[in-house]
This record gives structure tokens, C-alpha cells and sequence, in this order.
């Protein structure tokens, strides 16, 4: 005997075959099956192994809070681990296989784990693995050493490594009220609202609309539930203020009521429609929220639940109503509650006989002996089940006179025959969303349930109305009318009296039992998923874990995929139990988002592979015809080296930096940070921006400036250019031109709002080059018209505006090559034009261009700083900038840049180092005293950049080494064990290349 | 989070940049109390309940704005331009600035 599919009823399409396999045998199953209920009404009973024990696992319930039935879904390369069986609809060609079992479902060598129970217990991995205190395994490396073992036999399904090609997709919706659930509450909530005019979003996470109404025995209106849901749906379907999303789960719930949903559009086909993507993830903002999300019904803990055939009571309904499947043939209920009466009835009407009903009650009602005896089942009042036998499938059960006062069990117990045993331990309302909202749940004693709350006024306004099951009112009645009231309010109407549909249902009193263990011997599980068991609660107690938090973290109850859908709210009151104290009291933890798993695809959409916008320069594609290396260098793509045939990036380099020091170079700077600051108070502004003076700059002549955070440590650098009375180019480093921007902003808005000064950014409207090198000033004389570039008309720090090849442009002297150098700005758009007529000009002088390694070099050579060494540590005066503090007036930082902390004699300061054993060195080497290869120590700094300099012949660094300036001229050495480099270093002044500035001066 | 920029309107929060606790209170810039900078630089508020924040509309206008908002519900009960309040920044302020006064 086995479960199989009846021969009449169910909501599937019974004309339609489709083939599938699951753990390579061919199966056959109907349009409208699940992969659960398909494999079900094939006999399948064992659908994976245990997370810890490996024990055989079977169906526990037929949605998305599937604990056991965890498959891997196969389409090509790309594996998706993790989805519950009850969640994949199954299509022609789809391939699925078990996991966490090896070599085989059936046979599976780490059930042995199931007799190291004792051992495997809470904390576990804490207590095994906080390793010896001494020997080669000590402390965490114990667990290093295990971990790959563990990690084999422990878990879930794994990803795979192929990319993933499907397409994804993200949708940005706006809605008065989104209805999330398409029960009879949900369905008459988006009616309503609808009906009022209201733009209505329906989701639900199944295929089909309808929740319970597609599997009770219930009907509405005088038609079977099913018809009424089908009807309604279709009704609204035909609307255009409604929009149904089907396949979608609500997952998040976010401030402002932004949801966000998971809708799986095409995974239920063997190929996606044309333009169809896998996922759409939708954002969306609703007015209003009605959360009409039903409620989960919670297995009984006792020993052996967990065997395969033991499953939910109203699952086992779902599956003979909606799929036509029989879960066993021979079925007994365990129950503390009326719902699972309606099981018994559904499953004798689909052909099973119903052996028992046990009910931990000992008085049950006449409606329940009536629907017991229409069911043919002998009921067991009073009892419980205290053990269930078999292996893969379930064989019998053992049952016991049981006392739900005191907990006890009593007399002898009977064994019954069954295949299946369907569990009912009372409904949990499916209050993830309104927890995520910042709902705090309360305990309602008699429904044993924790609830929503009753919507307040405060904030956050209670933008949600909960309708049905989720309340906590349980009978379809209730629930048609709260989702019709629920609706109407969402929408803003007025309740007018109007017919509601008539249902004839089932009876039940909605209050179970509290009764959530049954005490007997064996394993008793609480979180199916993680392996949990009733002890494991009991151990985390007696071991202090007494939060409730602290308990989830311990025993590791309600962290798996399921989210503790099944397993929280009886592993509370085992907890509460063993402390002695009231559910309410011990809390729950609050549900954070995503309610069920989330493709990551879904996230990024179409933003994959390289996220960031690309920024260029005006003149990037004449580097590239020119054979430029091009180095991204934050969002900008820079030249690196033009490389010649045959060249080492080196070679390239060391040729362009000779290059420029012997006759002239040219170098893109277009990318360097350009702020226009203006307005009567911008010299003012600047004073107290910049370390030093900008009042007292003349217009026409620009200025080195420095600029330093309001803790006094070095923020960043660079030249402004007075090109009028009331008008500044600020300049600043490429990498921090957003950041200087924004600082600017703000002093200008929030600290002085009195300044009459307007920022803006330019960095985009100008191309800039600077060529420099001996014969830069010739090469400029050559091709710009309009002004004089002579030592009179141009001298160090001057600007002057002119012509090159008939476009305006603006040079400024200055160097950072240390070269006589010139800066030459033009609009952007002129950029290459200009760019060109500068090489042509130069090619009688040997003009080079050269990239950002011949600029780094000789940068190092001239010990100018960067963001490498302005790194957010170094104040000025470790950067030897101390000459640019101005005394004679404050600015930002100075009230703070003399703290006894950032003037300490052992600070790190800048110097320089030439490796002695001419070898190259490396960026970020520490810097050390005595060199200890085999056991590294005692860093006094380290390399921030470094180069081979062609002008010195050596291979030199910048460092910051601890009381650097008065180390210069000793010897160090470079201890780098990770590229193992070590070797002396001489530590010298960071001006290693003309440090008088001649060559600049000219 | 929504936040209704005076200029622009309703926006998403993703188009703003935390400019940081709109407690702190700048010394005068000759000032040379150094506790009063030290607040002014380190000590930030950690209300449970409103806050007087400096949010920039760094996607938008670039304006920045006072915002105080609940750090347990993230209701936002006003926005505000900073620019030109400085008469009316409210009782947190004050506290701030008579909390670094009693260091100093």
C-alpha cells in the first residue's frame, strides 16, 4: 500500500500528461500537479535526508513552508538548490534531484549520524569545536581542520558554478491598495476595494487564486468553494484598476509600504515565453496593504514525527482535494483541534479509509463525533500518539491514554496500522509581513496563536488591515467578511449593508488544545529543517540559553530556508515550559525579510556585470588609436603606458619618464577634479576652505592648497587658479573630486549660509593636458597664438589665456613632474582638437606622451603626495606640509590639527627609500628595524608607492615610517613575507629628484 | 524611507546622503576651547525616538535639509532647509551645546 492518485477530483488536468524526472527516473504527472504532489501519486514517499542526522524525510506539508522536501532543480549547467517540491510546478523536461545525501536518497551513508544523536546535539559545534588550548590543533584551528568534513555531511543542496543565462527583471509598481493573499478574505478584500475604484494589486504565491477555497469541502453561495474563487478571479481579471500576479510571493515588507515581491514568471515552463524573464522582482508602493495571508498549521512534537508518511493534517487534504492524491491508503489523525476532522472527511471521501482519530482532548463535540463518524474512523479520545514505526514509509503507530492537564501518559500502549498519519497541532497566523512592518505580535491564549495587533493610530500608521486567517478568525464566514471590510476601508469607502456570499461550512470550534509536546521516549522534532528536536530546547534551557533569542541562535531553531514556519511557535512553548513561564512571556523573535528565499537574480535585474558608469576623457579615443594601455583609476579610464611592440610595462614607463625629463612629455589630466567657486565671498571662503591664504593671490596666478577635514588630518589637494576677483578653478585629486564637492556644499548650506559664494562643478566641461619636460616651453611657443608663454609674460604659478590652433584655451604653469610644466585647458569639446595640435607641435622637440605610471614615477621622484599617502591618517605636518598652516587666520581643522595625538614625535612621516640591494619593492611592505624572515614583527611603517626611477637609477619608495624625519640617512629594511621580499633600505629625504625646484623654476 | 524634499517632493531615501547629527553646534571658528571642538567633532547623539538630522539631496537639488526623524519607526515629522535656521534648531541643539559648555 502506498500513496496514489484517485481516480476522480482534484483541480488538475487529468488529459494532460507531462514527463519529468526526478533523480534520473522518468515520471509522468498532470498539468496542475506540483513536483510534490506528482512524485506522491506515484508512490513516492522519501523525498530527502535530514540536515544533521540524515535521517529519510518525507512530505510534511503541501506550500511554501515545506521544511523536508527540499530539491535541486536542474535547467542545463545552472543548479538551484533549496525549493521545496510543494513549490516547483512541474513542466515537460523539467530535471530535479534530492540532496544532502550520498551515494543515493534511498541508501545513505551518513545515516549512521542518526546513532551519534547523544553527540550531535545543541551546540555541538561550539562545544566540540572551541579546540585544545595547546598543540598544533589549538584554538580555531581545530575547527579549520574539521571543517571541510563537516561541511560535506552537514547541509542543504549545493549552488553550482555555471553562469546563470536566464534574464530577470524589475518592475517599479504604484497601487492604493495591494491585497497580499487570494483566499476568500483576500479575494473579497480586492473585490471591494475594486468595486470602490481603487487601483488593485492582487498577489499570492500559488498558481492558482483561491488559498483554501480550492481544497475545502466548503462551498460559497451555493457552489463548491472553488467555483466561488473561480469566479471571482475571473471577474476581476476582466477589470482595468486590478492587476493579478500569480507565482508571487510579497516578501518584504519596508517603510512608507514599500513591498517587495518575487514573481516567478517563467520557471513553470520548459522554455520562457517570448521577452518573458525567469523572475520579476517587483517594488511596489501602495497606499494601503490588506494582508489576507492565511495561517500555517503547526505539527505535533512527539516521538518519531518526522518519519516519511507523517504529514500535515490539512496538506493531506490539499493533496486529495486539489491534486487528487491519496497520501496513504490506511490514514490515522493526531489531533489537539477540530480542523483536522475536515482532513478526515475529505480523505474518506477521496478513497482512503480512516483507521483513527486520536485527540488529546478528552471530550470532543458532537459535531466532531458526527463528522468522525462520517469519516468511518474510531476515534481515540484522550490519547495520543506516542511512537510511529518504519523506515522509508510509515508501517504503524503506537497510541497511549494521555492526560493534557499534567502532560502524563497513561496504561499501556496500542499499536494501529497505518500508512499515513496526518498531524494537526493548531494554526499559526501568517504574520511575517505585519512583524517586518514593525507589528509586535501578541499572544492570543485561546487560539494559541500569536496575532497581529489591532491596527492603532500611532505611528507606524497601520497602513495594513489584516483580513481572515491572518487575524486569527479561522472560519471562511469570518474571513468573506473581514476581507469585503478590509477592502472597502483600504480603498477609503463607506461600509454600505450589502448581501455578503453565503457560506455553508464545516463546523469547528478554532480554539486546539494547549498541547504542543507529547513526553515520551525517542526523538521528537521541532524544526524539521535544522534538525531540532524537542531535547535540543530542553539542553539549550538547562545550559542557560534561556533568551529566546539566544535560544535561535543556540539550537539553531527556525534559522533554516523554512524560516521556522512549522517549527517556532511550538519550539516557544517548549521553551516557556521548561522555564516555567507563559508563552507570552518568553516573546517571539521578529520575522525579518525575505518571508521565502529570493533568486539573487531577481535583486540585481538587469544591473549585472559591470554596475559602474564608465567616465572618459575628451581625448580616450585618441589613447587607444594610439596604442594606450588604459587603467581604470575610480570610474575613469586613464592611460597606463603607451606601450611600444615588444615593450614591458617598465620599459614603457622608464622610456616615458626619461622621455620627459630630457625633452617634454604630455599627459592627459582632464580628469583631475575642477570646481568653479564664485561670488563676492569666494577668496573668504577659500581662507577658510584651504590651510593657507587664497585672499592674497593675485588674479591671473594660481595656488598650491591643502585642505584638511575638521579633525585636522589631511583631506586633499591641489592648485586654484584666481581667474578674476570673484572668480576660482579649484582644482582637486581625481579620486576625491565627489567628496571635496560635497564638503563644500555643506560648510557653504549648514555652517556658513551668510558666505555669498556659488559651487559648481566643472570637472566635465574642461579637457585638460599638461605637457612639461625642458623644451615643454618651446613646444608651447610653437602653436599658441594670442599671448606671449615667456618667464615675463608666464611665470611660475601664472595663467594666461591664448589660442591653440584657433580654440580658446587657458595655461597655467605649474608642474607636478617637477619639470617646467605647463597645464592647458580647454572646453571639452575641443579637447582632442587641441590634444592634436600640441603633439604635432611637439614632434620636432620629441615630445612623448606618457601615461599614469611615468606621471606616478615621477611623482615619487619629485615626493609629491597623493590619496596614497593623504590616506585619511597622515595630518600635514607628517606629509612635511607643516609650511602651508597658515597662523594668521583659522580654517577648518586648525582648531584641532595640534591635539597631542597628531603632533607625537613617533607618528608616521613621510620619508623616502632607496632599496639597497637593487631590487624592485613593493607597494604597502612594511618597514622594519632588524629583519626576522621567519617570524615577522615590529613594523615602524610601510611603502605607500614605488617605482624604478630612471632619473636616480634605483629602485626607490615613498614610505610613512614612524618618526620618519629624523631616521633619514639610516639604514631599514623591508620585510614583506607575503611576496617574501626582504632586503635594506636606506631612508632618505622624500625629495629625491632636484629638490630645490630648479628645473621647475626654470 | 520616503523624504519630501521642500524643492522636489516626495522622494526615495536613495537619493539622499546622511550629512550626520544636526545636533552639533560649530565653535566659533577662532575659538580655541578645545572641548567644545572635541564635541563638536566626536560626540553624537543616539536618541531612541527623533533626531535632528542633516540629510543632502545629493540626487536631486543638492539642498541640505534638517530632517528629524524617529530612529525606532523612521516617522519623519519635519523637513526643513538648513540654510537660514539657525535661530531655530530646537532643544537638541541647545542640549548638545550645553552639555560641551559643562566639559569645558
Amino acid at each position: 500500500m502506498s500513496p496514489r492518485r484517485t481516480d476522480t477530483g482534484g483541480r488538475i488536468d487529468r488529459l494532460k500528461t507531462i514527463r519529468f524526472t526526478f533523480d534520473g527516473a522518468a515520471y509522468t504527472g498532470h498539468a496542475g500537479d506540483t513536483l510534490a504532489s506528482a512524485l506522491l501519486a506515484k508512490g513516492v514517499t522519501l523525498y530527502g535526508r535530514s540536515f544533521k542526522y540524515h535521517r529519510p524525510r518525507g512530505l510534511l506539508t503541501a506550500g511554501v513552508e515545506e521544511p523536508n522536501a527540499l530539491v535541486t532543480v536542474l535547467k542545463g549547467e545552472v543548479r538551484e538548490p533549496n525549493i521545496p517540491a510543494t513549490m516547483v510546478e512541474i513542466h515537460d523536461g523539467l530535471v530535479a534531484i534530492s540532496q544532502n545525501r550520498f551515494p543515493s536518497l534511498a541508501w545513505d551513508i551518513n545515516a549512521v549520524n542518526q546513532l551519534g544523536g547523544k553527540i550531535l546535539s545543541a551546540g555541538f559545534y561550539y562545544k566540540t569545536f572551541m579546540g585544545p588550548v595547546f598543540g598544533p590543533l589549538k584554538g580555531t584551528r581545530f575547527w579549520m581542520f574539521c571543517e571541510h568534513f563537516i561541511r560535506r555531511a552537514a547541509g542543504l543542496g549545493s549552488a553550482g558554478s555555471a553562469k546563470d543565462p536566464a534574464r530577470y527583471e524589475r518592475m517599479n509598481a504604484f497601487c492604493d491598495v495591494l491585497v497580499v493573499g487570494s483566499g476568500p478574505a483576500g479575494l473579497m478584500a480586492a473585490k471591494a476595494a475594486a468595486d470602490q475604484g481603487a487601483r488593485v494589486m492582487l498577489a499570492d504565491l500559488e498558481p492558482r487564486f483561491g488559498g483554501s477555497a480550492n481544497w475545502s469541502d466548503e462551498t460559497i453561495d451555493g457552489a463548491p468553494a472553488a467555483d466561488w474563487a473561480r469566479r471571482t478571479v475571473a471577474q476581476l481579471e476582466g477589470r482595468d484598476n486590478v492587476r493579478l500576479l500569480p507565482r508571487t510571493t510579497v516578501w518584504g515588507y519596508y517603510d512608507n509600504n514599500t513591498l517587495a515581491a518575487l514573481e516567478r514568471v517563467s520557471d513553470h515552463k520548459d522554455q520562457p515565453g517570448k521577452g518573458e524573464p525567469r523572475h520579476r522582482y517587483w517594488a511596489i508602493r501602495a497606499k494601503s496593504v490588506v494582508l489576507a495571508t492565511g495561517a500555517f498549521e503547526r505539527p505535533l512534537v512527539f516521538p518519531g514525527n518526522d518519519r516519511p508518511g507523517v504529514m500535515l493534517a490539512h496538506a493531506a487534504e490539499r493533496y486529495a482535494n486539489e491534486f487528487g492524491v491519496l497520501p496513504g491508503e490506511r490514514i490515522a489523525l493526531f489531533t489537539n483541534n477540530d480542523s483536522a476532522y475536515r482532513a478526515a472527511v475529505a480523505l474518506k471521501k477521496a478513497g482512503a479509509a480512516v483507521v483513527a482519530i486520536a485527540d488529546v482532548r478528552p471530550e470532543l463535540s458532537p459535531e466532531m463525533r458526527k463528522l468522525a463518524a462520517e469519516a468511518e474512523a474510531e476515534i481515540f479520545a484522550g490519547h495520543a500518539v506516542v511512537a510511529t514505526e518504519g523506515g522509508k514509509a510509515l508501517s504503524g503507530l503506537k497510541l497511549q491514554r494521555f492526560d493534557m492537564t499534567n502532560g502524563t501518559l497513561i496504561g499501556d500502549a496500542r499499536s494501529i496500522h497505518a500508512d499515513c498519519l496526518l498531524m494537526s497541532g493548531g494554526w499559526s497566523p501568517t504574520i511575517h509581513l505585519a512583524s517586518q512592518a514593525g507589528a509586535k505580535a501578541e499572544w492570543n491564549a485561546a487560539r494559541q496563536a500569536f496575532l497581529p495587533p489591532k491596527p492603532t493610530q500611532k505611528w507606524p500608521p497601520q497602513q495594513w488591515i489584516g483580513a481572515g486567517a491572518f487575524t486569527g478568525s479561522f472560519s471562511t464566514t469570518e474571513a468573506i467578511a473581514e476581507g469585503r471590510a478590509a477592502g472597502l476601508a483600504a480603498a477609503g469607502g463607506q461600509s454600505t449593508p450589502s448581501m455578503l456570499p453565503t457560506v455553508e461550512a464545516v463546523p469547528g470550534d478554532p480554539d486546539p488544545a494547549p498541547v504542543f509536546e507529547i513526553r515520551a521516549k525517542g526523538k521528537s522534532f521541532v524544526d524539521f529543517q535544522h534538525d531540532v528536536t524537542a531535547e535540543d530546547v530542553r539542553l539549550a534551557h538547562r545550559e542557560g540559553f534561556v533568551s529566546v533569542e539566544h535560544l535561535k541562535r543556540y539550537t539553531t531553531l527556525g534559522m533554516a530556508t523554512d524560516q521556522g514556519k512549522s517549527s517556532n511557535v511550538p519550539g516557544l512553548a517548549i521553551m516557556a515550559e521548561a522555564l516555567g513561564k507563559p508563552i507570552p512571556e518568553v516573546g517571539t523573535t521578529r520575522f525579518r525579510p525575505p518571508f521565502a528565499p529570493v533568486s539573487i537574480g531577481s535583486l540585481a535585474a538587469e544591473r549585472f556585470g559591470d554596475l559602474k558608469p564608465e567616465r572618459l576623457t575628451p581625448m580616450h579615443d585618441w589613447h587607444l588609436a594610439s596604442g594606450a594601455t588604459m587603467y581604470s583609476a575610480g570610474l575613469w579610464y586613464r592611460p597606463m603606458i603607451y606601450g611600444h611592440a615588444g615593450e614591458t610595462v617598465e620599459q614603457a614607463y622608464v622610456r616615458e619618464a626619461k622621455a620627459t625629463r630630457e625633452s617634454a612629455g604630455i599627459v592627459d589630466v582632464s580628469t583631475l577634479g575642477k570646481i568653479a567657486v564664485q561670488g563676492p565671498d569666494a577668496a573668504a571662503f577659500l581662507d577658510r576652505v584651504y590651510t593657507n591664504m587664497f585672499s592674497t593671490l593675485a588674479a591671473g596666478k594660481a595656488r598650491y592648497g591643502l585642505m584638511l577635514r575638521e579633525d585636522g588630518l589631511a583631506f586633499d589637494d591641489g592648485t586654484t587658479w584666481r581667474l578674476g576677483d570673484q572668480d576660482f578653478l579649484m582644482t582637486t585629486t581625481t579620486a576625491n573630486a565627489g567628496k571635496v564637492m560635497q564638503h563644500l556644499e555643506y560648510f557653504l548650506d549648514v555652517i556658513w549660509p551668510e558666505l555669498k559664494v556659488h559651487v559648481t562643478s566643472v570637472t566635465d566641461e574642461w579637457a585638460g593636458a599638461a605637457i612639461g619636460g625642458p623644451k615643454a616651453r618651446q613646444i608651447l611657443a610653437a602653436c599658441v597664438t594670442g599671448t606671449s608663454v615667456d618667464n615675463a609674460a608666464l611665470p611660475f604659478m601664472g595663467i594666461v589665456r591664448g589660442d591653440i590652433a584657433g580654440v580658446p584655451v587657458m595655461i597655467c604653469r605649474l608642474s607636478f613632474s617637477g619639470e617646467m610644466a605647463f597645464e592647458v585647458y580647454s572646453g571639452a569639446g575641443h579637447g582632442t582638437h587641441v590634444w592634436e595640435a600640441l603633439i604635432e607641435a611637439g614632434k620636432p622637440f620629441g615630445l612623448a606622451t606618457y601615461g599614469l605610471e611615468a606621471l606616478g614615477t615621477m611623482r615619487i621622484e619629485k615626493g609629491h603626495v597623493t590619496g596614497a599617502e593623504i590616506d585619511g591618517r597622515t595630518t600635514a605636518r607628517d606629509l612635511h606640509l607643516d609650511w602651508m598652516l597658515s597662523k594668521k587666520k583659522p580654517f577648518i581643522g586648525s582648531a584641532m590639527m595640534d591635539r597631542e595625538g597628531l603632533i607625537a614625535s613617533d607618528r608616521l612621516e613621510l620619508v623616502g627609500l632607496i632599496a639597497l640591494d637593487n631590487r624592485p619593492l613593493n607597494g604597502g611592505a612594511h618597514i622594519v628595524e632588524e629583519v626576522d624572515e621567519a617570524n615577522p614583527h615590529d613594523s615602524i611603517g610601510h611603502i605607500t608607492a614605488c617605482c624604478y626611477s630612471p632619473a636616480l637609477g634605483k629602485h626607490i619608495a615613498l614610505a610613512l615610517v614612524k618618526g620618519g624625519k629624523a631616521r633619514q640617512g639610516t639604514r631599514a629594511h623591508v620585510s614583506d613575507p607575503l611576496r617574501n621580499r626582504f632586503g635594506p633600505v636606506e631612508i632618505v629625504s622624500n625629495h629625491f629628484f632636484d629638490p630645490d625646484g630648479s628645473r621647475m623654476h626654470g | 524611507m520616503l523624504i519630501t524634499c521642500p524643492y522636489c517632493g516626495p522622494r526615495d531615501v536613495i537619493e539622499f546622503t546622511y550629512q550626520g547629527d544636526g545636533n552639533r553646534e560649530r565653535p566659533d571658528p577662532a575659538s580655541q576651547n578645545f572641548e567644545a571642538w572635541n564635541a563638536y567633532v566626536y560626540d553624537r547623539l543616539n536618541p531612541a525616538g527623533d533626531h535632528n538630522e542633516i540629510w543632502q539631496h545629493s540626487g536631486g537639488c543638492r539642498t541640505h535639509l534638517r530632517v528629524v526623524r524617529n530612529t525606532l519607526t523612521h516617522e519623519i515629522s519635519s523637513v526643513a532647509f538648513v540654510r537660514g535656521d539657525h535661530q531655530g534648531r530646537g532643544d537638541h541643539g541647545s542640549a548638545a551645546r550645553r552639555k560641551a559648555e559643562d566639559k569645558s
